[in-house]
């Protein structure tokens, strides 16, 4: 009798002990989230503690590495068959380094309806380049912009210009009084490839060039762009005069302490120099166009975006979390917690600076080496990047620029071969 | 207790002085470094080895493709001028700090050698960034050659020479050169020290037979001493060779993964890292490059320092 007693409950801890993860099906679900996002983890962790109200039963671990070894160690664990359910990726090119070899489950309109509102030009970002599918939910849009301090342009009298000899003419102004007048410098090569981000699209005539130079329809030495990076070089006498030893961090610390009057960078930067000048009075303009009267372009992006391993066991809550991440919540928690432009559309925008990136991208036009030719390598970027260090330290012209960014892409864009 | 002890400690010590016994101890002593280097060493560079004869599609590895990856990278632009400019920069980077490290380095051991006043006192500060991390002294010289903020050009400035103060970092022209300075400054106590431990090793009797014989200071260096410190400098220049074009933590930590400004620091190994694990963001891998680029850099140096070594040794005077 009393080993009956004992045989019966250990049955029925058994039970109780398996119930939640064997009967309900969806409950008791643990899913991983990998991300490079490590300064933004307490956000994060506060949206996802929303989902998991919502969805009893699932939780989900936000686990995020070093920017600079996210990808080394994303690839190794997808390789050997492992790694996260939940998937930070980035978009466009590095997001096909994923979905070419079919790590990444592809979504669509009837598995995430969500999708379905999402602006067209944001979903390219989402899209893979070989099949055409769509592999993941769009988090954030990012637009390149000029920022500058409005005391100083107070203390000297100056407004906005409206159009490019205004600004330069504005520049001259400050390097007359002493201020200097652009933080940006050539160290990183990047930054540069954001400077002729914000300046070139006024003069190449954006999203028609962009479209004609993505279909092979013209190329990079075309005189259209190569003359607008030659517009880059009129920025030079108002840079620091040892402006290519500057890096990145010099040229945020430079516009953060007030030392220089404007600072040529990505919508990304609104909340970090938030954080680190409280004081610091700034606003935002796109670069001016050649005439007045005539709506600057602004360079923008699809940032990145959520996607799903497609060896993940619990793919059910998975998509439950990415749906999530696909609606106007999450969308207004994440603008508002992050100072960033959420893909999510219908969001509304309490930050200043941040409502006029939103106003600039109404005319916008895709980031032109991140968005059309990072496919393979060397990527537009890494060739541009370099090429644009040797034009602005006066090594190259803006046409040896151009012929060389053609020539090294056309190892993988056929259009480029033999022009 | 005391008393059974030699007895029972006779019969290993009797066991392990026969053959069998003395290759099983060695082979206990070796297996541990075996191990270690067979995973850390031989394994990835055979897996380099075979990465390189296959096609990549981003992380994914696809068919056998032979030597396709080679020809890619030596008959493509801009592959094979990336692979040129990135080779020749290591032999800028060995010809400089043979130069300018080993020559100044051999000058201070000779000088140290004589023990002027406070002999110890220059040994400890000539050895002291030696001891350093490449990781600090890259970033503390990136910090001290900063255009705006940092110490160099301030001195210049002040010291009435800002016409050249420059982007030392920055500028195409004088990055590569600045960035083997910094090398030779963070390594020069450690040739110093070998050739002085080699001229300490010259017997005073020579020294003093020579200068009997009316030998002038610098024909003992050249004539007694110099030819006795051959093995030294071999070791010294097959360790220069293997770390100029091995080179990766310095130009890395200052110049990033790009060799930047416009591939003017980019050696051999940046452009391999470049390859095989991309840019930052902007930059995809190439795992089929990077992988030839290693298996060449393997091939070059294994190559060079056999030959180095062996033409090397052969001027090695042995002391009777």
């Amino acid at each position: 009798m009393s080993r009956r007693w004992l045989v019966g409950l250990i049955a029925l801890l058994l039970v109780v002990s398996l119930y939640p993860a064997g009967a309900s099906g969806q409950g008791g679900v643990k899913l991983t989230f990998w991300s490079w996002r490590v300064e933004d983890k307490w956000a994060y962790d506060r949206m996802i503690r929303v989902f998991q109200q919502k969805n009893p039963g699932i939780t989900v671990e936000f686990v995020p590495f070093k920017q600079t070894e996210y990808n080394t160690i994303l690839s190794s664990a997808l390789t050997a068959g492992k790694g996260p359910d939940i998937i930070h990726l980035r978009a466009y090119g590095g997001l096909e380094t994923f979905t070419a070899p079919g790590f990444i489950a592809a979504l669509d309109f009837e598995t995430v309806p969500e999708l379905k509102t999402f602006s067209r030009t944001i979903l390219e970002g989402a899209r893979g380049r070989k099949d055409g599918k769509i592999y993941g939910v769009p988090f954030a849009s990012q637009t390149l912009v000029l920022y500058y301090n409005k005391k100083i342009f107070a203390q000297h009298n100056l407004a906005v210009p409206k159009t490019w000899d205004e600004f330069l003419g504005l520049m001259k102004t400050l390097k007359d009084k002493g201020v200097l007048p652009l933080a940006n410098g050539g160290k990183d090569g990047w930054t540069l490839e954001v400077l002729s981000g914000v300046i070139a699209p006024n003069f190449y005539g954006g999203t028609a060039f962009f479209d004609a130079v993505t279909r092979g329809q013209t190329s990079f030495k075309d005189p259209t762009y190569t003359g607008a990076l030659a517009r880059l070089l009129e920025l030079r006498p108002y840079m620091h005069p040892n402006f290519m030893g500057v890096d990145y961090a010099t040229m945020q610390q430079l516009f953060i302490s007030e030392q220089a009057a404007m600072f040529i960078g990505g919508s990304w930067e609104i909340g970090f120099f938030r954080a680190q000048n409280r004081n610091l009075d700034f606003d935002i303009f796109a670069a001016p166009p050649l005439r007045a009267g005539q709506t600057p372009w602004v360079s923008s992006f699809n940032d990145g975006n959520y996607g799903i391993n497609a060896k993940t066991p619990s793919m059910e809550a998975a998509l439950k979390f990415i749906r999530f991440t696909a609606t106007r919540e999450f969308g207004q928690m994440f603008t508002d917690l992050l100072a960033q432009n959420s893909a999510v559309p219908g969001v509304v925008i309490k930050d200043p600076v941040l409502k006029r990136v939103q106003e600039l991208n109404r005319k916008a036009t895709p980031y032109i080496m991140l968005v059309g030719f990072r496919w393979q390598a060397p990527t537009g970027s890494t060739l541009l990047q370099s090429a644009l260090q040797a034009m602005m330290a006066g090594t190259k012209t803006p046409e040896q620029v151009g012929e060389e960014v053609t020539r090294g892409l056309s190892v993988w864009f056929d259009p480029f071969r033999g022009r | 207790m005391s008393g059974s002890t030699p007895s029972a400690g006779g019969r290993p010590r009797q066991y392990l002085g026969t053959r069998t016994g003395r290759r099983l101890w060695l082979v206990f002593f070796l297996a541990p470094a075996t191990v270690l280097f067979a995973v850390f060493i031989t394994y990835p560079i055979l897996s380099a080895l075979a990465f390189s004869v296959y096609g990549w599609e981003g992380i994914g590895r696809r068919g056998f493709i032979g030597l396709h990856n080679f020809v890619r990278l030596f008959a493509t632009y801009p592959y094979s001028g990336l692979l040129v400019n990135a080779f020749w920069h290591n032999v800028v980077v060995f010809v400089v700090t043979m130069l300018l490290q080993n020559v100044v380095a051999l000058g201070l051991a000779l000088l140290l050698a004589r023990g002027p006043w406070g002999t110890r006192g220059y040994r400890v500060i000539f050895f002291l960034p030696v001891t350093l991390s490449l990781i600090i002294v890259g970033f503390l010289w990136a910090l001290f050659l900063n255009p705006i903020f940092g110490i160099v050009n301030k001195l210049l400035i002040s010291a009435g020479l800002s016409a050249l103060a420059r982007p030392w970092l920055g500028d195409p022209q004088t990055a590569l050169l600045t960035l083997t300075l910094i090398n030779a400054w963070r390594w020069l106590g450690f040739p110093t020290i070998v050739f002085l431990a080699g001229i300490n090793a010259v017997p005073d009797e020579y020294v003093e037979a020579a200068r009997i014989d009316g030998a002038s200071e610098w024909a003992v260096t050249r004539h007694v001493i110099f030819p006795l410190l051959a093995p030294a400098v071999t070791i010294i220049v097959l360790l220069t060779f293997i770390g100029s074009f091995n080179w990766f933590e310095l130009p890395y930590v200052v110049q990033g993964v790009s060799g930047g400004p416009n591939r003017s620091t980019d050696v051999l190994s940046l452009f391999f890292y470049r390859m095989a694990f991309g840019e930052v963001d902007t930059g995809l891998q190439d795992i089929g490059i990077g992988s030839a680029i290693a298996v060449l850099m393997f091939i070059l140096l294994v190559t060079v320092s056999a030959v180095a070594a062996v033409f090397l040794r052969r001027r090695e005077v042995e002391l009777a």
